[in-house]
């Protein structure tokens, strides 16, 4: 009977230990039109020389015949410039399928695909989205690596992205 | 009377060395300059001082058109057509790397007298010697060399080498690698040596709203280098000119011309 219990406390004390990462909330606005289609995002670390740390997330139309999808790419420019030119996709663990509306949820771990090892340093959480219809927008947050304490740092965008919130795991 | 006719007759021999003489400007748009994947760009051709709106006259391009692919080839245009006003035409490009899309023209008259008789003769700089007599009478070289190009790049960019023939653009920074705010850096090479001290003019389109052309004009520097920073995004004009002569045995008379569109992205 206690046996399951002080397994599962075991493990959640246990978890924090070498889970340090990354969580993101990114909130995809609900926007009132008729033409409506679902933004394009990107996620991405990048350093102060703007090269590019790591590509987190890449949303795009996945679905379209001949990878159609993939002509809107560049549209995230900076993302586009940065890195996605450079790529070839899909990317396992990195592009998925366009997200509706809503609040998602992202956990990147440190030592893992897509975040892997960063060296110590500033860097900048770039979160960037396009949607066809409509606008563009780019939203920045610095972070500090390896994170000493449990931050939480908070952006909202104005257009096309709505509150993204980044807590970090020391 | 003899003097004004000979100055008539020279005008009309340089204008003919120089097909694309700046009378007016000669320009190209492609559709595109950024592309996540293979597929057509269209480009329009069009002479006219309106930048870049076509007011005057179509660019003939059917002679001296270039599509270069990233490995060198060439590729064919599609669905060319001349109209009133300009002229139209569709490149697909079929793999990653930058693309250059271009008219190059190089021509070469001599003239000289025989007697009281005037000759003239027209052909490739290489022929030159063949056909005129070695110590001609009053003889006149000219020769004109004029490039017009735009780049488009699929997926990641690709390094352009210059032809090394006449004026052109080697860049240090990527032709689609341009960004508002931010400065690039353009060298300049006649016949792939540095040209310093050409004065280059760079003007940023849509000059029907607005009152001004806005030309800068920048000179390059000891290394043939001119750097600038984009005041805003959009289509530029640039455009530089050497003329004068080329000393040496065979005293030439040249004209060499660069035009490049450039399109400069918001951040």
């Amino acid at each position: 009977m206690h046996k399951p219990l002080i397994l599962a406390l075991g493990l959640l004390a246990a978890a924090p230990a070498f889970s340090a990462g990354i969580e993101i909330d990114i909130e995809v606005p609900r926007i009132d039109v008729a033409d409506y289609r679902r933004p394009y995002v990107a996620v991405w670390l990048e350093r102060p020389d703007n090269s590019v740390a790591a590509n987190l997330a890449v949303w795009y139309d996945v679905k379209m015949r001949n990878d159609e999808g993939t002509k809107w790419l560049k549209d995230m420019r900076q993302w586009w410039r940065r890195s996605g030119r450079e790529l070839t996709v899909p990317i396992d663990g990195v592009t998925s399928a366009t997200r509706q509306p809503g609040k998602h949820s992202l956990s990147f771990t440190a030592g893992q695909a897509p975040l892997g090892t960063l060296a110590p340093g500033e860097y900048r959480l770039q979160i960037e989205a396009s949607r066809e219809h409509g606008g563009r927008e780019l939203l920045s947050v610095p972070i500090s690596w390896p994170p000493a304490a449990a931050g939480r740092s908070e952006v909202r965008g104005q257009h096309e992205l709505g509150t993204v919130s980044v807590r970090l795991v020391p | 009377m003899n003097l004004r006719h000979r100055f008539v007759l020279s005008a009309l021999a340089f204008a003919a060395a120089a097909p694309l003489a700046q009378a007016h400007e000669s320009w190209l748009i492609p559709s595109s300059t950024v592309l996540s994947s293979a597929g057509y760009i269209t480009v329009d051709a069009a002479v006219s001082n309106d930048l870049f709106h076509f007011t005057y006259r179509p660019m003939r391009v059917q002679d001296n058109l270039f599509i270069t692919a990233p490995d060198g080839s060439r590729i064919e245009p599609e669905n060319m057509v001349q109209g009133q006003l300009r002229t139209v035409f569709d490149a697909k490009l079929p793999v990653a790397g930058t693309y250059r899309v271009g008219l190059f023209n190089a021509s070469l008259m001599a003239s000289w007298k025989e007697g009281s008789e005037t000759k003239r003769w027209r052909g490739p700089r290489a022929e030159l010697e063949r056909n005129v007599p070695a110590g001609a009478a009053e003889l006149v070289v000219r020769e004109g060399v004029s490039r017009i190009e735009t780049f488009a790049t699929v997926g990641n960019p690709s390094a352009l080498k210059p032809s090394g023939q006449g004026l052109e653009m080697v860049p240090v920074t990527h032709p689609n690698d341009l960004y508002d705010g931010e400065a690039a850096t353009l060298a300049f090479v006649i016949d792939g040596k540095p040209a310093a001290g050409v004065e280059v003019n760079v003007m940023a389109g849509g000059t029907r709203y607005r009152d001004q052309l806005e030309k800068q004009k920048l000179v390059t520097d000891a290394q043939g280098r001119i750097t600038y920073t984009w005041p805003a995004p959009g289509l530029y004009y640039l455009n530089a000119i050497v003329s004068g002569a080329t000393g040496g045995e065979q005293n030439i008379e040249r004209r060499l011309a660069y035009t490049a569109t450039l399109e400069v992205l918001p951040q």
